[in-house]
């Protein structure tokens, strides 16, 4: 007896999250008959997409506001009647910045919950580890958050940032007249593999253009790291004799103690101007940006575009988080990510309209060459060749009240180079998921006539 | 866009142009739009020689200059005033700031130093030769500053015009100059000119040596060769002052915990929490002043310090009593369960103040720097932490050896069984040793938010560094986690400039590690009864 | 004879729960039509797959704290180490099928390193790697538990240099130079020993060997726990000195718990990489391994059975409410860190046995499973 009552509740402990889908997947029979036979098919019910964001651990600073922005899209959508005459359901669920929980939960998102599309993933290493979950189960991931490119793959729509669409353009500036006329360069970075690629592209681009190697210095700091009186010291005397810049990919909580220190150390931004690639609107929200005005970032959005777009997102966004009540009140603000994972969600919708099916397969072939008027004020194209987007780029200068003054502006939207031309191994390589080619990461064509 | 701020300025610059001077001319291009002509505007304004060059660029770096329209007018008090001719106007809109970045800020400093490099005012003089030293003149500024060095009195100004003209001579074509100008600047033995030297003793690509005067090779290898040694030094001493400054900080993370831990036994895996606590009491003091006396917002501080050491204090003593003082002798369960208090309280903060860090602003006393050595430059919040950490260390030390509860605290630590029978009340001394304990983790806390990031996250960034200082300080001891703090952050910023941030930090755990198989007990071992599960 | 019966008993829910898992479980996966509510699928394989090696890790951990009296805060460092092996083999068996189509592991061609580092020779072999997998934990542990035990460190200090180590360990792996592929770790696995990981027969077959592998392990340690050489563990865990004084070197028996408890928690790793697929220093975050600590705690220590029920019950836990109410999982995991500690020292098997003792206080038939739970010392 006592054996038998002892493994059921053994079992109990390890299949409790199974059982917990059951009384909604009831629910829902008993709404619409048809779903349970064919999930797929079933076109009354509402459709269901996955929200796969950090809400604790260490990423849940960033993440939680592209939850936000992404349950505020939706509702947008559901308030004009939806899609095919159906509602969007978001289902959320929290990997709590734990990488392996992000592919369990994206399994769970596809098999269990059967979501037609998942956005989600910050992290590199997050969105790394949920691909094969989703080119096994074929899925669709909208990632929406810069990255450091090198990728392309069949089930993933990225509407963040490839290198050439904010490094390059970034360092460009750096070293025209307007920028500074920087002539050696200090990579500074946290050690993971976003900055180290991205700084792998830029030592190729710098050496391209005539810098010396001895005119560029890489550092790389753990996570979390927050004494930086050393490498601002090593900064200043490097700086001494040519123009300098600093490029930064130092990640989120390392930035104030960053900046305060080349502040406390006299180094001025008209001295040795920083250009951040992680630096936004909400990572200056909970700072005190005094020792950082003046200093650089980069971005495809930035919340100060003086567009009438913009202007109307900004309210959604504005009204959104009163109606909501979420916590920042009036302090939240917008970003590049959330404007990623805006555009993401209304491509998708597009898409799907186009496709009258939330069928994966016809999503993804709809979605190519689809157009959406972006807050920034252009019509941003999904390519459908290597599943980025094309998006322009902005150069911003910190204000002390944590917003940006643009100082430069792409005329117009760069096409992203999914694999760098700048890195030898990588310039043969092609991302084209249209015929012949079929590929993310060929150098021939899959089909030849 | 670029087509209509031409025709726009056209439109402005044309009719003037006729019977303007440089001056209005200049100072008409500050309306564009664009960064470039602003940054030649300033430049221009600089040379055009009118007397009212210096009060323009002075107003447009103060912030008073603005744009409306087309015209560029100056605030002056309520009133505005066209910036060329000084007459009252009324905007017709909100005026906008001059456009401006960093090139424009660069191509400011140096205008308006060479304006005051003619000064009455010597301090100003001073300044101004300094500014044109550190930025490298170009070489048409040669003969203004020649001209300056000759009538200059004040020998710290020639001092610096001398070393400005040296740097320019370095270019001569004329071999005894660049002889001369080597000579200037070995004798002021100025770090930064190490870049200008070096240039004179490489050789090019053909093999032969840029600067084909042998002498000037010479002297500049030997001054080379001293620059270089100063540089050593000051690193050195550089250093070690980070390392003084990171080990007051680990000293001010570690103490409440020395105090704990140390004193009490108990393994407070909650203490980073209590020092994040002590970060957002002076997170929200500041809230308070900010919004109710704005004008003594540097006071904040101030406040700041003992409200973190009484809510610290207090939650101490809340955790002790709910839960640690059921599980005295018990030091495993203790760790489990006060780490279960530390995942509540991050948790709670988390919900209460938001995921995101908060902006703990440091008082405007405490930004800036003082340049101790060339390259090595002290920020005075880091200067404050060390003397506010021995302040503290005092403190303690005042409280464990002046005051009736200190001895009592000593009593129960060297034998609980012993003071009790003297009438000593145990459990009151534990709440109250775990409350100062508490407090002083919160002061700690109060110092790192001056420093680095306020979140929720704040105190797992400490924990383990806490426990490393103490444990490596030897239980029990003061002295020993003092020794401990510095030590540590001395030998970690010694080891960063060769083995890099990360690895730095390795190998000083591990060294630790190893430390602790020699020396079980820490660099002060506490005779007799130690602490143990 | 009173407690032969009680073993008889734990061996009877053992091996219940054995076929449950081992036999029930892939069944009703494989034969139960999807729609059906028995139905098992295959994302809970997946994550009852992952349990067991958490539980595999817990009865490492168990065995030298619930026997041994140690408390290591550092067991997540040998159970990553494992899986970093693991992850090497199968980095290495999919050259030339990355991204870069090259011979490297891509993250190497990301660093533009030419050719292998010496420590990953030999890894292209699955055999090696298995063994490698217990190994390098094992000597890992030997000689820090050597230097530690030799110098007498014990309770809270080990546990806290335990810590350190695990905190090192975790920076060293987050390095990109180290190469073990930094913050991402291995990832992106194709084929393990010839077989395709997307099948649903290698995601099965590897569910099954880590069942058999829990349990393998479970017999293993409970023969260890019931030699003399077990005897000699509890002894040290309740009273050291004695334990001495009686002619035991001491040391010895800590050193063999402790590397053997490495050696397990490793092959837990081993199997846990290709289940998950991914591999990455925050495995040895120091709260991933205090969260062993409570694992074990909530099953209740020093007791086999309960180490596993305690990691399938909190990561059960874990996985359903980070998914319904994200809010609420760190003061669910709080408190069972203090409640456990305060309420129930012997955790939900001690909690089990006083209820059944309260349910049956006077049944004649069998007294033993009542009197004198094993585990109160703890």
């Amino acid at each position: 007896m006592l054996a038998l009552s002892c493994a059921a509740s053994f079992g109990m402990g390890c299949s409790k999250p199974a059982e917990k889908s059951e009384p909604e997947a009831t629910e829902k029979a008993a709404e619409a008959p048809a779903a349970k036979e064919e999930p797929k098919a079933s076109a009354t019910g509402p459709i269901k997409v996955g929200i796969l964001h950090s809400l604790s651990g260490t990423m849940a600073i960033s993440e939680t506001s592209l939850k936000d922005v992404a349950l505020m899209t939706i509702e947008e959508i559901n308030e004009k009647g939806g899609i095919l005459g159906r509602k969007i359901e978001p289902v959320i669920v929290d990997p709590a910045s734990d990488w392996p929980l992000f592919a369990e939960k994206a399994k769970e998102l596809l098999t269990r919950e059967k979501v037609a599309a998942t956005f989600g993933c910050w992290t590199s290493v997050s969105r790394k580890s949920v691909l094969p979950v989703f080119e096994e189960l074929n899925g669709l991931l909208f990632y929406p958050v810069q990255y450091e490119g090198e990728e392309s793959s069949w089930n993933v729509f990225y509407t963040g940032a490839a290198p050439n669409q904010q490094a390059i353009p970034a360092v460009e500036y750096l070293m025209s007249k307007e920028g500074g006329d920087a002539k050696r360069f200090v990579l500074l970075g946290t050690d993971y593999v976003y900055p180290r690629t991205t700084n792998k592209i830029l030592q190729y681009f710098l050496k391209s253009k005539g810098v010396a190697e001895a005119d560029i210095m890489e550092k790389y700091t753990p996570f979390g790291h927050s004494d930086y009186q050393t490498i601002v010291a090593d900064i200043k005397r490097f700086s001494k004799g040519k123009p300098t810049a600093v490029i930064s990919t130092i990640n989120g909580d390392s930035n104030v103690p960053f900046y305060k220190e080349l502040a406390n150390q006299g180094l001025k931004a008209e001295d040795v101007p920083v250009v951040a690639f992680s630096v936004g609107e909400e990572e200056l929200r909970g700072i005190d940006a005094t020792p950082l005005a003046g200093h650089l970032a980069a971005w495809n959005y930035f919340m100060s575009l003086d567009t009438p777009e913009n202007k109307s997102f900004v309210e959604k966004w504005a009204a959104y988080v009163k109606k909501a009540n979420l916590p920042g009140g009036d302090k939240r603000v917008t970003n590049d990510p959330m404007e990623a994972t805006y555009i993401g969600i209304h491509m998708w919708a597009q898409a799907v309209k186009q496709a009258g099916s939330t069928d994966v397969d016809a999503v993804r072939q709809a979605i190519g060459y689809q157009t959406f008027r972006s807050p920034s004020g252009f019509d941003i194209q999904m390519d459908a060749k290597n599943h980025h987007l094309h998006k322009p780029v902005y150069i911003g200068e910190i204000k002390p009240d944590g917003q940006f003054d643009i100082v430069w502006k792409t005329k117009e939207p760069i096409r992203a180079q999914a694999w760098s031309p700048f890195i030898p191994d990588s310039a043969k390589k092609v991302a084209d998921w249209t015929y012949p080619w079929a590929c993310g990461n060929c150098t021939a064509p899959k089909y030849v006539n | 866009m670029l087509v209509r701020w031409l025709l726009v300025l056209c439109a402005v610059v044309m009719p003037t142009v006729v019977h303007a001077d440089a001056f209005s001319d200049a100072v008409g291009k500050l309306a564009s739009e664009d960064q470039d002509t602003v940054r030649s505007g300033v430049q221009e304004i600089a040379v055009s020689g009118d007397a009212r060059s210096l009060g323009v660029l002075h107003a447009l770096r103060d912030g008073k200059l603005k744009v409306d329209g087309s015209v560029v007018v100056q605030e002056d008090g309520s009133k505005w005033k066209r910036a060329v001719d000084g007459s009252v106007i009324t905007p017709s809109s909100k005026p906008r700031k001059v456009a401006s970045n960093n090139a424009v800020r660069r191509a400011m400093a140096p205008a308006i130093a060479r304006l005051e490099l003619t000064s009455k005012d010597v301090t100003l003089r001073r300044a101004a030769a300094e500014e044109l030293r550190r930025s490298t003149p170009p070489e048409e500024l040669a003969p203004v500053l020649r001209e300056a060095y000759k009538a200059e009195k004040d020998p710290q100004t020639k001092g610096s015009l001398e070393l400005a003209l040296a740097d320019v001579d370095l270019a001569s074509r004329d071999a005894a100059k660049r002889y001369e100008a080597v000579r200037i600047l070995g004798a002021r033995g100025d770090i930064a000119f190490k870049s200008k030297l070096e240039p004179l003793v490489e050789r090019d690509s053909d093999g032969s040596y840029r600067e084909p005067d042998g002498k000037v090779r010479e002297a500049a290898a030997e001054v080379l060769s001293s620059l270089r040694w100063k540089e050593l030094t000051n690193r050195i001493v550089g250093d070690i002052m980070y390392g003084l400054s990171l080990g007051s900080v680990l000293l001010l993370a570690a103490l409440g915990l020395a105090i704990t831990f140390g004193l009490m036994g108990v393994i407070n895996m909650a203490h980073g929490e209590i020092l994040m606590l002590g970060a957002y009491s002076s997170y929200v003091v500041q809230i308070l002043f900010q919004r109710h006396f704005p004008e003594h917002f540097d006071m904040y501080i101030f406040v700041a310090l003992p409200v973190a050491f009484v809510v610290c204090a207090l939650v101490g003593i809340a955790i002790e009593r709910t839960i640690l003082r059921f599980l005295y002798g018990r030091p495993l369960e203790t760790l489990l369960a006060t780490w279960g208090v530390s995942l509540a309280l991050i948790q709670t903060v988390r919900l209460l103040f938001g995921a995101q860090n908060v902006a703990v602003a440091a008082p405007s006393f405490l930004s800036g720097g003082w340049e101790m050595l060339e390259g090595v430059v002290l920020p005075y919040n880091r200067m404050v932490i060390v003397l506010f950490g021995a302040l503290v260390v005092a403190f303690v030390w005042m409280i464990l050896t002046r005051t009736r509860l200190g001895l009592e605290v000593r009593a129960v630590t060297q034998n609980r069984g012993m003071a009790a029978c003297m009438g000593i009340s145990t459990a009151r001394v534990d709440m109250y040793t775990f409350g100062i304990g508490s407090g002083v983790a919160g002061l700690g806390g109060v110092a790192l938010s001056q420093i680095g990031n306020v979140g929720p996250e704040l105190g797992q960034n400490y924990i383990v560094d806490s426990f490393m200082v103490v444990v490596l300080g030897g239980v029990g001891k003061l002295a020993g986690t003092v020794i401990g703090a510095f030590g540590l952050g001395i030998v970690n910023k010694l080891l960063e400039p060769v083995s890099g941030a990360v690895l730095g930090k390795i190998i000083v755990l591990g060294l630790i590690i190893l430390f602790i198989q020699k020396r079980p007990q820490g660099i002060f071992a506490l005779k007799g009864r130690a602490v143990e599960g | 004879m009173l407690s032969k019966l009680k073993s008889e008993r734990e061996l009877q829910v053992v091996a219940g729960a054995f076929a449950l898992f081992g036999l029930i479980v892939p069944l009703l996966h494989l034969f139960v039509p999807e729609t059906s509510p028995l139905h098992v699928p295959d994302y809970l394989v997946q994550l009852l797959g992952k349990f067991a090696c958490f539980a595999m890790a817990a009865l490492a951990l168990d065995l030298i704290w619930g026997f041994t009296g140690v408390l290591s805060l550092g067991q997540g460092v040998f159970f990553a180490l494992g899986g970093y092996c693991m992850g090497m083999y199968l980095m290495r068996s999919m050259a030339g099928m990355g991204v870069y189509k090259s011979e490297l592991p891509d993250f190497m061609v990301f660093l533009d390193w030419k050719e292998l580092p010496w420590y990953w020779q030999g890894f292209d072999s699955f055999p090696f790697a298995l063994v490698m997998a217990m190994v390098v934990p094992g000597i890992l542990a030997f000689c820090f538990g050597f230097l530690a035990f030799r110098s007498r460190i014990r309770g809270v200090y080990f546990s806290i240099i335990t810590q350190a180590m695990t905190f090192a360990m975790m920076l060293l792996f987050f390095r990109n130079e180290t190469g073990f592929g930094g913050n991402n770790g291995l990832t992106d696995f194709k084929k393990l020993v010839g077989y395709s990981m997307q099948d649903d027969a290698t995601k099965l077959t590897l569910y099954v060997i880590s069942i058999v592998a829990l349990f393998g392990s479970y017999f293993i340690c409970r023969a260890l726990t019931r030699s003399k050489a077990g005897r000699v563990l509890k002894a040290i865990r309740d009273v050291e000195s004695k334990t001495m004084f009686c002619g035991y070197n001491t040391r010895d028996f800590k050193l063999f718990a402790w590397t053997f408890a490495a050696v397990l928690s490793g092959l837990a790793g081993a199997l846990y990489v290709p289940q998950v697929g991914i591999i990455n220093p925050s495995e040895m975050e120091p709260s991933a391994s205090i969260e062993m600590a409570i694992w074990v705690a909530v099953g209740g220590r020093g007791t086999l059975v309960g180490a596993m029920l305690g990691a399938g019950v909190v990561n059960g836990m874990k996985s359903w409410l980070t998914a319904s109410y994200p809010d609420a999982w760190l003061y669910a995991l709080a408190a069972l860190f203090v409640l456990v500690t305060l309420l129930l020292p012997d955790g939900l098997v001690g909690l089990i046995k006083r209820l059944a003792a309260m349910k049956r206080p006077k049944a004649p038939s069998n007294p033993g499973a009542i009197v004198a739970p094993e585990a109160g010392k703890a």
